[in-house]
């Protein structure tokens, strides 16, 4: 895209930071419920509401899905980590702090690798994932009062920590896919953005080509999407080049994104000029993870996309771009492995899953765990083509077939009388029958032009009404062409 | 009605029939209504005390009752006792209503006690002289001019005036050892983690304890080890079984500080604890001077540390949610602003702003992080001591109790006053106070028993011992 700024002359240096909320059955803090949708301040309980005496009890599956995120993002794990406080008003943060990890989160010095088309291959360094409570939500819209719901107070998050070694908003757009990727992979997060269960705020500044020291940064946040991400960090690099090109000179702001308007807007500044106070929490005791707790837990990682992606290049010998879109997502992977246990052709798996399959996804709007046929079905469906029992033609019309009625292919021929045509005494009267009446096609083969041939072929399949085995009719066609060549 | 020393004899009364609970919960809800003046309760549970009574009475008839069936007892207005008021002596928390028990209170309902009402103290326990009360102060029953100490004032005045058996407070930097020692009765501090703290509304969370208030030291230890324990819902608590000890007080080894001996003892609490000194030692036990040589940084560290966790603590307080909102609010900003300032009193106020301080950007690593340090030092200082003694004596105040008004226009010297109690706390290991004959003055004195941190049962025993002499 061109925005008419000649941006040669700078770099952009953007660190992003990405809290993702984790999909455990109760809350960090409490025994509460975590989901989603309930009405407004029913999982909620003494302690989340913050009253007088209650103590927060961690939960311990909050720190094994922090800890799987460090181990599939290569981060160390630090034995000891401690919680800290955070302390701030406002409504929807009923004790007045967020419970939060400040010195000693409890991963870091992790990396991400990404590939961009325009930059190529790269690590993103992770600086440190940690654990905290999420706030609740203000609801303003009813008018002159604020409503508060507490429902999403102490739901469990980790917040992971880029280094600032993202340049361009493709290379963020790919980080974030990534990223999203393992928690999807480690199944510790549900990804979606629009619900808040992931959220990416931006650190942005500029700096001449060169330069080493890093320019003033801007923080942009309420992007809810990836692509907004993107967008508002080209945004963002635009305005502060701009600005710098005027001669003028970035402030260290917050910034919020307008997705109706394309736009971000600086957040009105006593919002923002927060002392936190951060101090270690003294109601939480440290958060050991010992040796034998993280043999445990690598013991439980599953396959991660890395694996995952060399597994289909070199085990089932895919193509790199095959492997890579195979494995975007878990369950398409895992559709993908499910299929070739039942066929040799793992290639021709990967053509329909990407095609057909992902078609009808996109189409549909539907995830493959809702796709209709199974993986068995799709696997027979690719041997039936291979064993000849099929053409590929047939197979692309009972597809949809298999969609629709969850049947196998197998019946689906069988029903409708599809099996392909390979046998010479049932194709000869079919072919002699064509030569006869195609005098023109005939003429012109004959005279040399051997690609007539072509209409011939479909005639006989025509006829057969796609049953008959191409590759056959083609050879009968030839041989009894040739002959009367010879003739 | 038939008088009891401590509560083995009252519970065989009971048993034998001379002595009928409710007639015994219908002497104290008297008594406390003949001493109003005394301001020694927020809140008195007549009507469930009494009808808890006929319940227990006929437990203990049954034969099946719990450890404490008869015991009548009043808890601190901090601690949470479900669908009762919990105010903590504050205006900002003046209709509010606790939803559910603290731990230590469910303790002792289900050990068959009877709670007669929640007792005054200084606002969220901050105070040396219950005067910070929104409800007022409470007095010393030995001489109504004076103050009870605090913070747990209400505590102490309900147990020395006979307005209940025993009784909750709780103990930050002495709110518990201190007013005991104005009172002229018992009053322990445990070790840090041995009693749950899930329902005490929290003052500065490392260092709260909840301990007993009671006339003799067996009824004091009775009443802890039913409420210690590990609790899953208090991650500071230690998995810790509390077993009853015993000490012979001729094989133990007691230290003197001289820190604490020093100047600033006023000299009737100095020549009533050498008195008391002497007595034990003719009754061999053996003394030896010690030093804890952090002890001039005490109250610094503790009022470091101490409001920095009250600061944040005291945060939830702010009329969005329950408690007091200002009726004089125009936005977000004036709603914490003017219920805060509204609802809470000058002490709890000056706490909050030191705290808020001591954590700012550019002032965490003077104050906070250095006091810290500080603080390990202070530790320390009682481990190397407890190598060498079993246990340490000390006054428990630097002086006796003050006339109401006295220094509440000095909230340093107000402050100093704690420079004997403070440091348990910073150490988390457990002290008791004991009363002493005051030899030239009429107010009580107290004396101050430290141990080393999970030795309350080997504390009590030596205290047993030590009280039956003095
Ligand atoms: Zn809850």
């Amino acid at each position: 895209m061109n925005y008419g700024i000649d941006l040669r002359n700078y770099e952009a240096v953007i660190g992003l930071e990405v809290h993702a909320q984790l999909s455990t059955d109760t809350k960090i803090f409490c025994g509460c419920s975590t989901k989603f949708g309930n009405p407004a301040n029913s999982n909620v309980c003494p302690v989340c509401l913050g009253h007088p005496g209650v103590l927060p009890v961690l939960n311990k599956k909050v720190v094994e899905y922090s800890v799987m995120m460090g181990m599939a993002t290569g981060s160390r794990i630090n034995e000891n980590s401690i919680f800290a406080r955070k302390n701030y008003f406002y409504p929807d943060l009923p004790k007045g702090y967020q419970i939060s990890q400040f010195e000693l989160p409890i991963c870091e010095d992790g990396v991400i690798k990404i590939s961009t088309e325009e930059r190529g291959a790269k690590e993103i360094r992770i600086k440190r994932i940690h654990m905290e409570e999420d706030a609740g939500k203000s609801i303003h819209d009813r008018g002159y009062d604020t409503h508060v719901d507490v429902n999403r107070c102490g739901v469990p998050l980790i917040e992971i920590v880029s280094e600032p070694d993202i340049s361009s908003p493709e290379e963020a757009y790919e980080y974030l896919t990534k990223l999203k990727q393992i928690l999807l992979y480690l199944d510790i997060c549900d990804g979606n953005m629009e619900e808040g269960s992931l959220r990416c705020d931006a650190n942005i500044s500029i700096r001449p080509v060169g330069q080493k020291e890093l320019g003033t940064r801007t923080e942009v946040k309420n992007m809810n999407s990836f692509r907004n991400v993107e967008k508002a960090i080209r945004f963002e690099i635009e305005r502060q080049t701009e600005l710098v090109d005027d001669g003028g000179k970035v402030v260290q702001e917050t910034l919020l994104w307008n997705a109706d308007l394309n736009e971000a807007f600086p957040m009105r500044g006593k919002e923002e000029s927060h002392d936190y106070r951060y101090f270690p929490d003294p109601d939480l005791v440290k958060v050991v993870v010992d040796e034998k707790w993280k043999e445990g837990l690598k013991e439980r990682l599953p396959e991660l996309p890395a694996e995952k992606m060399e597994k289909f290049v070199n085990v089932y010998n895919l193509p790199e771009y095959d492997a890579s879109i195979l494995t975007l997502e878990l369950e398409v992977a895992k559709y993908f492995e499910e299929c070739v246990k039942y066929t040799k052709d793992t290639k021709s798996v990967s053509n329909w899953v990407m095609t057909e399959i992902l078609k009808y996804l996109n189409e549909n709007k539907v995830s493959i765990a809702q796709f209709p046929a199974t993986p068995e079905n799709l696997a027979k469906l690719v041997n039936l083509i291979n064993d000849r029992t099929i053409s590929g033609k047939i197979a692309k019309d009972i597809f949809p077939e298999m969609i629709q009625g969850g049947k196998s292919p197998e019946v689906i021929v069988k029903e409708k009388n599809l099996v392909q045509i390979s046998d010479d005494s049932v194709l000869e009267p079919v072919i002699d029958e064509i030569i006869a009446t195609s005098e023109k096609e005939v003429k012109t083969y004959l005279a040399g032009k051997e690609k007539a041939i072509g209409a011939l072929v479909g005639k006989a399949m025509k006829a057969t009404k796609g049953k008959a085995n191409p590759q056959m009719v083609n050879k009968l066609l030839k041989e009894k062409l040739e002959a009367m060549k010879t003739a | 009605m038939v008088s009891y020393s401590n509560f083995s004899e009252k519970l065989a009364l009971i048993k034998s029939g001379r002595l009928t609970l409710s007639e015994n919960v219908d002497f104290f809800l008297q008594k406390i209504r003949d001493n109003s003046d005394l301001n020694a309760y927020n809140f008195v549970f007549e009507d469930a005390a009494k009808k808890r009574a006929l319940e227990v009475e006929a437990k203990i008839k049954s034969g099946n009752f719990g450890k404490l069936a008869g015991l009548v007892v009043a808890i601190k207005d901090v601690l949470s006792l479900k669908d009762n008021p919990l105010t903590c002596s504050s205006k900002i928390l003046k209709d509010f209503e606790a939803v559910y028990t603290a731990t230590a209170v469910q303790k002792l309902l289900d050990e068959d006690a009877i709670i007669i009402g929640k007792t005054n103290c200084d606002e969220f326990a901050m105070g040396s002289s219950n005067e910070n009360s929104a409800f007022g102060p409470a007095l010393n029953p030995v001489d109504k001019d004076y103050v009870p100490g605090g913070s747990s004032g209400g505590s102490a005045v309900a147990v020395a005036a006979g307005l209940c058996d025993v009784s909750l407070g709780t103990d930050t930097g002495g709110s518990i050892r201190q007013p005991a020692s104005y009172c002229g009765i018992v009053g322990m501090k445990p070790t840090y983690g041995l009693v749950s703290r899930f329902g005490l509304t929290a003052f500065a969370s490392s260092f709260d304890t909840i301990g007993p208030f009671a006339n003799n030291v067996e009824d004091a230890e009775l009443l802890l080890s039913v409420i210690a324990g590990f609790d899953e819902n208090d991650s500071t608590s230690v998995e810790h079984q509390y077993t009853p000890d015993e000490k012979n007080l001729d094989e133990i080894v007691i230290g003197l500080p001289k820190e604490y001996f020093g100047e600033g003892t006023d000299e009737e609490v100095n020549k009533s604890l050498q008195e008391a000194i002497s007595t034990l030692k003719n009754n061999g036990v053996k003394f030896k001077e010690i030093s804890l040589p952090h002890t001039e940084y005490t109250i610094a560290t503790y009022y470091i540390l101490t409001t920095a966790e009250a600061s944040s603590n005291l945060s939830r307080y702010d009329g969005a949610r329950y408690g007091y909102r200002s009726e004089n609010v125009a936005d977000l900003a004036e709603m914490y602003e003017n219920s805060r300032s509204e609802g809470f009193g000058d002490e709890v106020k000056r706490r909050i702003m030191l705290g808020t301080y001591v954590l700012s950007a550019g002032y965490y690593d003077a104050y906070y992080l250095k006091a810290q340090k500080v603080r390990r030092l202070i530790r320390e200082d009682f481990d190397k001591a407890f190598e060498e003694v079993d246990f340490i004596l000390t006054p428990t105040t630097p002086g006796t109790a003050f006339k109401l008004g006295e220094n509440i226009d000095d909230p340093l010297k107000m402050y100093m006053l704690d420079i004997f109690t403070t440091s348990a706390n910073l150490a988390g290991i457990p002290g008791i106070s004991l009363p002493v004959k005051n030899v030239t003055g009429k107010m009580p004195v107290g004396l101050q028993l430290f141990g080393n941190r999970l030795s309350d049962a080997g504390l009590f025993a030596a205290a047993k011992q030590i009280f039956s002499l003095l």
